[in-house]
């Protein structure tokens, strides 16, 4: 699925990674720990194609980045895009059209996420929470093989954080792969890369 | 081509949406061109030598106010991000988003700017000329502007750095537009003033899309 290799990233003077590989397969998910600053973001920046490594590349079954990052992989980051003045409704069919869903996928994402209620609300008058919930929709309704997610379950409740496990199970379950930037554990089984001194 | 569109109707919605700012740019512009012959002196005849340079002079200066939205705010919400994610290429979303400025700032100001010249002293039958060049003109001016808000993304204070990196920029199409009413006024074709100004359109349109689209992977590392 996503293949790194010799992967060098600095932000300034200071080095996050050398020469830092790994490979994550379909079916599988990556937790990526370490503390605050210990590069989590970047790497996974990194892996959207955002930021250019110093050194090493990372490949998607054979391809490169910007040819996959159109059409093979999710970002979900800390920001999650949509614009404050519009309704949740507009953001959702704008967010998951971009990328590809249709009419059909959105509604069944809606029913998915509980959004229903929220769709004639402007976007400045969501939680965190619903928010999280609004972006997810996209993962579902235009369906990517790689999902890159950063610290997904951080303003979500027990509920929803439950929920989303069971979306990535599903995901995983039918050929895709996730790599997230973690706090807590996912609430699916993982495997951990712990970015802590990685740098050395 | 689907895509582009939802990327294009959605850019003039957010245009239009938070105290409609074409409505400001407007505004702003017949503002300058009230004040000016004022501080001229009051005598409107005074600026009638000058006035189509003045009038597209305004037209410039009110055509920056709404550049800082076209890319700052998708960097900060994120949604630049999510932008990039999608099957369109980052040069055709530089060209959607200027398209998308030209239909929602620069269409309003080029309707405003046969009144701001009559104002500033050209002559009525002027009027058509006025629109015409400042339509041209405004699509020139949402190619480069485009440009300059991708270089100035990230920065701090982007606003003024947008506007010191595109007035240069907007000194061509404000001397052809200008030339356009000039060479009108005195009663010769306005033709050859009006075939640069499109000239530099087709140029910034060539330009902005690959400099702007390399400016703005450049802010998102």
């Amino acid at each position: 699925m996503i293949s790194v290799s010799g992967l060098t990233i600095s932000r300034g003077e200071r080095v996050l990674f050398r020469d830092l590989s790994f490979t994550v397969g379909a079916g599988e998910v990556l937790a990526l720990t370490g503390g605050n600053g210990a590069g989590k973001t970047s790497l996974l920046r990194t892996l959207a194609g955002f930021i250019r490594p110093d050194a090493g590349g990372v490949a998607f079954d054979g391809a490169e980045t910007e040819e996959a990052r159109g059409s093979r992989l999710h970002w979900l980051g800390h920001l999650d895009g949509l614009k404050p003045a519009r309704r949740a409704r507009e953001e959702l069919d704008f967010q998951c059209r971009w990328l590809g869903a249709d009419t059909g996928a959105i509604a069944a994402a809606v029913l998915r996420l509980g959004l229903e209620p929220l769709l004639d609300l402007e976007v400045r008058k969501l939680s965190a929470g619903q928010r999280r919930r609004l972006a997810l929709a996209r993962l579902i309704a235009a369906p990517r093989p790689l999902w890159l997610l950063d610290e997904p379950l951080s303003p979500l409740d027990a509920r929803w954080r439950a929920e989303v496990g069971v979306l990535l199970q599903a995901h995983v379950a039918g050929g895709g792969a996730v790599i997230a930037a973690v706090h807590d554990p996912l609430p699916v089984a993982s495997r951990t890369l712990d970015l802590s001194g990685a740098a050395s | 081509m689907k895509a582009l569109m939802i990327l294009w109707r959605r850019e003039l919605a957010l245009a239009w949406s938070g105290g409609g700012g074409p409505l400001l740019a407007c505004g702003f512009f017949l503002c300058l061109t009230v004040l000016l012959p004022l501080a001229a002196g009051g005598d409107p005849a005074g600026l009638k030598p000058v006035a189509g340079g003045v009038a597209w002079l305004a037209l410039a200066v009110a055509s920056i106010l709404s550049l800082e939205r076209l890319f700052e705010r998708d960097l900060d919400d994120g949604a630049l991000d999510l932008i990039t994610l999608g099957s369109v290429p980052l040069e055709l979303v530089v060209i959607a988003k200027a398209k998308a400025q030209w239909l929602a700032v620069g269409w309003p100001l080029a309707l405003t700017a046969p009144v701001a010249a009559i104002t500033l002293g050209l002559e009525p039958s002027m009027a058509p000329l006025a629109a015409l060049s400042a339509l041209i003109g405004g699509l020139g001016f949402a190619l480069t502007g485009a440009l300059g808000a991708a270089l100035a993304l990230g920065s701090k204070r982007g606003g003024l750095l947008i506007a010191v990196v595109v007035l240069p920029l907007f000194i061509p199409p404000v001397v052809f537009g200008a030339g356009a009413l000039e060479r009108a006024a005195n009663g010769l074709s306005p033709l050859p003033a009006l075939a640069f100004l499109s000239a530099y359109v087709l140029f910034a349109a060539v330009v902005a899309p690959f400099a702007g689209a390399a400016a703005i992977r450049n802010a998102q590392g």
